[in-house]
């Protein structure tokens, strides 16, 4: 049918500039962050990116809770360090940049191998195959020592063949530079796919998989589909790990792994697409920095896993998005106090717990190097009542504190979502 | 077969249906004829096996025994997804709809098999003309052109229910199934639901579960009576008044006369 | 042949102890639609509680004291915690029980160390229950304790551990205990009730939200009675969460999700043939020798070939999952339909 009229589509200039902002963004940090610490960190972010949103497009856009998402990225990062092995002995002739693709491929492969028997069910059974899968190929990777090469793992070398430009891979920046156009790719490839009909017939099977067969569209090849999908770019994460870091060991098939991806994403928040974007770059934060400042990390990750779980099921993500929302209604003004509250409350409350925390784990890990111990430049000796006593008031305070906040800030968001509406009402009048 | 063949064919045709859960049986054998463009109220007690009766056709579960026909092939034992392909959909008694997709996306996604566009994911959606017309006539036709990008769950319910009906209709099928599509609706809600469903229906095949005999008499052409599993009648609203069968099995009352009366 | 007889045994009871677990997983999954994550957690908990209480008074109060405690943390973490994120579904339920299982595994880590704890069994159940004699002359014969060492050193003596035999004693009686009280007592109607019709209940004036506790709670502490049985046994340390958890959920799939007998014919079927497979040392390359076949010296080294049945024994659970899921993806004795 010819339109009757003549429509006008601006050019969603909006999209353009989003885009080259992340485009630009992806070049120059590295600029900003030169140590070489900084630079490494920065490359896992990408390949972190890449993985989490490949992982939300089950979890998020499908509604799949898979906790063996580390079996795809890691068997594409050892089928892509035997490819590296074969360019060096010269028997594979393709340039390490193609490396992340052959990654790619395999993990394509075992999704398509896998995901038959995984995706015929769903919700709960379908979590739970996923792990019975994954623990088989973690305990399958101490069994065949020729594929996962045993205890040392199997390595490689990415500074192969010629120089092509002066590019030899050798540097960390020009690791970083191969890593972020893939992490650019990639994201756009996973953003385009949630645009086209399949992307949005896994949302509907998403919200109602019995429905979705009434509408003429089988849900288990919607979801076998959207699994091999996903293989594919976890494969290309596993690929670039291998650049990066030379090495493969049965960690990347490890269900510490999986659940790490599983975290992080929620973390991050799986309803909206750059939440897992969000969700990557906290992995590495927290797996490098945070292990460095407190043994105690993964307890406090599986606290705020678990709050969040509980009271932000959305992730970062929705909560950034409920704010804006606020915002471009005028209101956030109204709430910076409750917010103020919260923050202050909450950090007395955190400073106090940690501190009873890390005197806990210093006795328990290092003990050998005496009672005393720094927390963020307080000196602590965890063998004075005194010191413990007071971490527990502080924490206490804290804690009463941050419930009285909490109840303010309710209060307050309630009254600015009753004026939203009102002003919803008020537009639509007119 | 040919279009020109196929017409020939009823459009729906049921044979000896029967089903049972366990050791209880709930459709025992159920002889239907439904010819195209007819419009056939299904009325009943409740527990009579109507929705049950739907879900057989609709293929959510498969009989026991007997034989479903759609325009004249077997499709009993089928697959709900295969059975849709071939021309045939259904509303659900409750709402059944993408609650966090819009109501243009829960439309777009309802036609976007019977355009061919399959499990496609190198298109983009912005870009399919078909599709995206083919959404805005449908929003046009079941009133929420306004609405279109509210999510599908902060839609009122009488909203609901017409998305509902535009998700079932969307896919172009022949033959319409609808099931209890007036449920929980006001008086004056339920006068514009039948009108809205008497547009969209036009020229196809319908058959809809309903209790409120005001809607029945006045929407259908043909009405089948089933109770306890069996078909105990299917003819024209008058002659299913006057039976006597019927009457002492369902309709019996006087009241009902008079509501079907009045209307 | 006694060693058939001490394998079944000992297979059995693994079984029974797996049994423990996966029942009080599956009443969880049938009442609340929960699987609950964090249960094998409990039964680590159990088995470090059991562990701190036995070194101070004694195993038998740690036996009953231990999965008391698990039970009424349990019950704690559903009313504080579970309670609140039912309204969103299952996913996050799913999701709040795995954060549970990594917070649980820190603290234990944090409270008892990194490192495998000595949980012993207690006097009473240390050495063998009774000893299967194989005297080349007179055959098999039963001996109650331990054989004595001259005995032994004629014939073949296959000792059958008492711990193995009081797990099995704990968990019969605990199965026997929860069908009594499921089937005879009111407030197990009301849970069988709760079962499959929540809303029916609630209606009916039954405090459905606290039956939801009681139940995660019991669930809880029958894992932690697991653990004290298991962690004597076996081992205590930080990873048996780990190894028991994920052959439990294998068990709850294989034998149907919501069917307890389904969970019992998968967990005794599995801790059987685990059990055996890890007593033998056969390759492919024993069997091909057996069978009197050439191989190459390549073939003779290949890691796959080389692979003995008992190396091979803890990924058969898994194995099992897949080739249900290909064959009978309802599970052995599956009745949802999910």
């Amino acid at each position: 049918m010819a339109k009757q009229y003549y429509e006008f589509k601006p050019y969603n200039v909006g999209r353009w500039i989003i885009w080259g902002l992340f485009a630009l963004l992806l070049l120059f940090v590295p600029k900003l962050f030169t140590s070489s610490l900084s630079v490494t960190m920065l490359s896992q972010m990408g390949i972190a990116i890449i993985a989490c949103l490949s992982y939300n497009m089950l979890l998020g856009q499908g509604g799949m809770l898979s906790f063996g998402h580390a079996v795809y990225s890691g068997l594409g990062s050892y089928m892509a360090v035997h490819a590296l092995n074969m360019v060096s002995k010269g028997t594979l002739p393709i340039p390490v940049s193609l490396l992340p693709i052959i990654g790619g491929f395999a993990g394509m492969g075992f999704a398509v191998l896998f995901g038959y028997v995984t995706t015929r069910k769903s919700g709960t059974p379908f979590a739970m195959i996923t792990l019975g899968l994954a623990e088989l190929v973690f305990a399958m990777s101490l069994m065949f020592s020729e594929f996962f090469g045993g205890e040392a793992g199997v390595s490689g070398n990415r500074v192969v063949g010629q120089p092509f430009f002066g590019i030899s891979f050798g540097p960390g920046t020009q690791v970083y530079y191969l890593i972020a156009v893939y992490t650019f790719v990639c994201v756009a490839l996973m953003f385009a796919f949630t645009r086209t009909p399949l992307g949005r017939i896994l949302n509907a099977v998403r919200d109602n998989p019995e429905r979705v067969e009434f509408i003429g569209y089988s849900t288990q090849r919607v979801r076998y589909l959207a699994f091999i999908i996903s293989g594919f770019f976890a494969g290309i994460a596993g690929g670039l790990g291998v650049i990066l870091f030379e090495i493969v060991t049965a960690e990347v098939v490890s269900g510490i792994r999986s659940g790490a991806y599983l975290l992080f994403t929620f973390l991050g928040g799986a309803t909206f697409f750059f939440g897992p974007i969000i969700g990557g770059v906290l992995m590495v934060l927290a797996s490098v920095l945070l292990s460095e400042i407190t043994k105690a990390w993964l307890l406090y990750l599986g606290l705020i896993f678990v709050f969040m779980v509980m009271y932000a099921p959305g992730g970062i993500a929705s909560l950034i998005m409920m704010n804006l929302r606020v915002a471009s209604f005028g209101f956030l003004r109204k709430l910076w106090v409750s917010y103020l509250g919260l923050a202050i409350s909450a950090l007395v409350l955190l400073v106090g717990a940690a501190v009873l925390i890390e005197m806990v784990y210093h006795l328990q890990l290092n003990l050998s190097m005496g009672p005393e111990l720094r927390f963020i430049g307080i000196p602590l000796n965890a063998h004075s009542p005194d010191h413990w006593f007071g971490g527990a008031f502080v924490m206490l305070t804290g804690l009463g504190l941050f419930e009285l906040c909490r109840r303010h800030y309710v209060h307050e968001w309630g009254e600015v979502q009753e004026d939203i509406e009102k002003e919803i009402k008020r537009r639509e009048a007119l | 077969m040919s279009g020109a063949e196929q017409l020939k064919q009823p459009a729906l045709e049921l044979r000896n249906l029967r089903k049972s859960f366990g050791k209880t049986e709930i459709i025992r054998g159920v002889d239907l004829v439904v010819q195209h463009g007819e419009r056939v109220a299904v009325i009943g007690p409740n527990g009579a096996g109507k929705s049950t009766l739907f879900n057989l056709i609709s293929g959510r579960f498969g009989p026991t025994s007997g034989e479903v026909l759609l325009h004249g092939k077997r499709i009993d034992g089928m697959k709900p997804y295969e059975i849709n392909r071939m021309g045939l959909a259904r509303s659900f008694q409750i709402t059944n709809i993408f609650p966090k997709l819009s109501v243009f996306e829960n439309l777009r996604c309802a036609v976007l098999w019977s355009l061919g566009y399959r499990y496609t994911f190198f298109k983009f959606l912005a870009d399919l003309e078909d599709a995206n017309d083919r959404t805005e006539e449908l929003l046009e036709m079941i009133r929420l052109d306004k609405k279109r990008d509210i999510l599908a769950v902060n839609l009122t319910y009488a909203e609901q229910r017409a998305l509902e009906i535009g998700v079932t209709i969307a896919g172009g099928a022949s033959v319409i199934l609808l099931d209890e599509p007036t449920a929980g609706m006001s008086k004056s809600e339920t006068t514009r639901f039948i009108k809205l469903i008497r547009e969209v229906t036009e020229g196809k095949t319908l058959l809809t579960v309903e209790h409120d005999m005001g809607v029945v008499f006045g929407l259908a052409d043909k009405i089948a009576v089933v109770v306890y599993g069996e078909l105990l009648a299917f003819d024209t609203p008058e002659a299913v008044r006057s039976n006597a069968r019927v009457q002492e099995a369902y309709l019996g009352s006087p009241v009902a006369d008079s509501q079907a009366g009045g209307h | 042949m006694e060693f058939f007889i001490i394998s079944m045994l000992n297979g059995l009871s693994y079984g029974l102890l797996l049994f423990m677990l996966s029942s009080g997983l599956t009443l969880i999954f049938s009442m609340m639609g929960v699987l609950n994550f964090a249960h094998a957690s409990f039964y680590m908990l159990g088995a470090y509680i059991g562990y701190s209480v036995a070194s101070l008074v004694g195993f038998w109060p740690g036996l009953v004291v231990a999965p008391l405690l698990v039970g009424v943390l349990g019950a704690v973490f559903e009313r504080l915690a579970l309670r609140k994120v039912h309204k969103y579904g299952h996913v996050p339920e799913l999701l709040i029980t795995f954060g549970l299982s990594y917070i649980i595994l820190e603290l234990v880590q944090l409270v008892w160390g990194r490192t495998a704890v000595e949980f012993r069994p207690p006097e009473l159940l240390q050495g063998p229950m009774f000893t299967l004699v194989n005297h080349a002359a007179d055959g098999i014969s039963l001996v109650w304790g331990g054989a004595p060492a001259e005995l032994c050193e004629a014939a073949a003596c296959s000792p059958f551990p008492a711990t193995r035999g009081f797990m099995m004693l704990v968990a019969l009686f605990m199965l026997v205990s929860l069908w009594l009280m499921l089937t005879r007592t009111r407030i197990g109607l009301v849970i069988q009730a709760a079962l499959t019709h929540p809303e029916m209940v609630e209606s009916l004036g039954h405090n459905v939200p606290r039956v939801f506790m009681l139940v995660f709670g019991a669930g809880a502490a029958l894992a932690g009675l697991g653990g004290v049985i298991g962690g004597s046994t076996f081992v205590t340390e930080p990873a048996m969460a780990g190894t028991v958890g994920s052959v439990i959920f294998v068990v709850v799939v294989v034998g149907g999700l919501g069917s307890l007998s389904g969970a019992f014919l998968a967990s005794v079927l599995i801790g059987v043939i685990q059990t055996f497979a890890v007593a033998f040392d056969y390759s492919l390359v024993t069997l091909a020798q057996q069978l009197g076949l050439e191989l190459s010296a390549a073939a003779r080294n290949n890691s796959v070939l080389k692979l003995t049945l008992s190396q091979v024994a803890p990924i058969l659970p898994y194995l099992f999952l897949v080739l249900i899921l290909i064959f009978r993806p309802k599970g052995l004795l599956g009745t949802r339909d999910e």
